[in-house]
């Protein structure tokens, strides 16, 4: 069961476990990871579930598809590891991963 | 207020709205939301014939799609590229009193919506909502302070209308003294003579709205020539996308932000309110446990859902709940809809604070146009229902609201309550 650590904006890390095949959203909501609320349910279609992904794992998670590109556009606290966590699905190579959750969701 | 009378009148409306032809069914008809039973319309179209082609005898609407279902909508608010923005947002194709829809980036498609649009989001940015936390707690508790007891008044006016009015004058550091002009021209913007009698001719709406651009045109001329700000006004003249616009450009995105920031919260703080009403298990719930203010104020935007429905335009033949769209027909996302969809949202009729996942509801759109206020608006319902718990035993609604003659604005022009 992959395990990730998202870190607060203010530093507090809250640490989830999740099976693989869900999504990274889904494991912070079924968690109640503080500042990730999914509102479209997992629809790539409100930006409430923006991390930053610790670059050492930016490979593993894939690459944006043009959705997540363009909702991502609209958020304040844009940066080169931003994405969604609707649109990472966990498997075992992420276990271990920390992402980070920006200052606009806490 | 007399509660068996209201039951007869909905017992009527449903009554009424099971015996209707459903093709000749129009649920842009105003008058549905004025009496409040286009749910009932809503509920039979969802179950019957989801995606609806409806007919309006007002010209400039005719023909149009009515899409009820919650996946239906996210489908449609999530896929631009086939379901434009840019022939407007409302179902009308025009204005009255002018021959085209007003620029507004709401009502633009990529890549010119996300470049105004992010010219103006900074105002919402964390470090401004922190800043406008403690200004906002202070004048809701002013307004509420400031209340008669024991005495009939209008929720709407003294409430509602001046909560929202003061935050909006706020975002565009509009003079304060003249902050009602703000609550004037929101209602001018979506007022239509075609579909509400009482609305201002077109002339006068349109003198109206020039009144609006010349007070905001003297605001812009100031800010130009100074330093940038944090204040929306400052934010359009300098930003890189907004800066050239045309006149009429700046109109549209006045009317925009005026309505988005101002309509939206002003009908959920009194719809809010009378939801409170009517369930009353539900005020026990949160006198109970002040904490429920966070999931209720979801709740509240869900159940109001202040905005009924967005429109667009199809950009390419495609399918939609079984049925043919074709291009350039045009299509409302029912909102009000979607968000009493028992598919999606279980026990959707019911008025519940602490429901699971209550953010889930579709009342600040999806997709590329969400609604970019959504935080602010959060924040002003929360610190305003945080601060009557520790004020009021209670607010009793003592009248039938009045609610206001569009399909489009799901509101409220009076509602008489009383504190006790």
């Amino acid at each position: 069961m992959p395990r990730v650590t998202f870190v607060a904006f203010d530093g507090t890390p809250h640490i989830v476990e999740a099976d693989c095949g869900t999504s990274l959203m889904r494991a912070a909501t079924d968690g109640r990871v503080p500042g990730i609320d999914g509102d479209c349910g997992g629809n790539c279609a409100c930006a409430t579930c923006h991390v930053y992904v610790d670059p050492a794992w930016s490979e593993r998670v894939g690459v944006r598809t043009g959705t997540e590109r363009e909702m991502l556009n609209l958020v304040p606290d844009f940066q080169d590891n931003s994405r969604l966590a609707c649109q990472i699905t966990l498997d075992d190579s992420l276990n271990g991963m920390v992402v980070a959750v920006p200052e606009s969701q806490h | 207020m007399n509660t068996s009378e209201s039951a007869g009148r909905i017992a009527a409306a449903r009554a009424r709205v099971a015996a209707l032809d459903l093709s000749r069914a129009n649920p842009a008809d105003p008058q549905g939301f004025v009496d409040d039973s286009a749910r009932f319309l809503f509920e039979r179209l969802r179950r019957e014939d989801p995606v609806h082609l409806s007919h309006s005898p007002v010209p400039g609407i005719d023909t149009y799609w009515s899409v009820t279902r919650y996946r239906d909508i996210m489908h449609v608010d999530t896929k631009h590229d086939v379901f434009s923005s840019e022939n407007g947002i409302t179902l009308m194709d025009f204005p009255p009193g002018d021959d085209q829809q007003l620029k507004m980036f709401i009502a633009m498609d990529p890549p010119k919506h996300d470049e105004q649009r992010k010219a103006v989001s900074p105002i919402v940015a964390p470090a401004n909502l922190k800043n406008w936390h403690e200004l906002i707690r202070e004048r809701t508790c002013a307004v509420l302070d400031s209340l008669p007891r024991n005495e009939t008044f209008d929720w709407v006016d003294k409430v509602s209308i001046e909560l929202t009015t003061y935050m909006l004058a706020t975002l565009f550091d509009f003079p304060l003294e003249d902050r009602r002009l703000l609550t004037h021209w929101s209602d001018i913007s979506t007022a239509n003579k075609l579909t509400n009698p009482d609305a201002p001719e077109p002339e006068v709406r349109m003198a109206e709205l020039r009144k609006m651009l010349g007070y905001f045109t003297r605001l812009w001329n100031e800010r130009v020539n100074a330093a940038p700000r944090s204040d929306l006004v400052s934010m359009l003249a300098h930003g890189a996308a907004t800066r050239n616009m045309g006149p009429l450009e700046y109109m549209g995105n006045l009317v925009l932000l005026i309505v988005g920031g101002n309509d939206t919260t002003r009908n959920s703080m009194t719809g809010g309110l009378l939801a409170l009403h009517d369930n009353p298990n539900e005020m026990q719930k949160l006198r109970a446990n002040p904490a429920l203010v966070e999931s209720m104020v979801s709740e509240i935007i869900r159940w109001q859902t202040p905005l009924a429905y967005m429109r667009r335009t199809v950009m390419s033949d495609t399918e939609l709940g079984g049925k043919q769209l074709k291009k350039g027909d045009k299509l409302a996302m029912w909102y009000l809809s979607g968000n009493r969809d028992e598919s999606a949202i279980p026990e959707p009729d019911r008025f519940i604070i602490d429901r699971p996942n209550p953010r889930q509801h579709l009342s600040f759109g999806f997709g590329i146009h969400r609604c970019v206020g959504n935080r602010l608006a959060e924040l002003q319902l929360k610190i305003l229902w945080e601060e009557i718990l520790r004020r009021f035993d209670s607010i009793e609604v003592v009248g039938e609201p009045v609610r206001v003659c569009s399909s489009f604005v799901r509101g409220f022009s009076k509602l008489p309550v009383r504190l006790h």
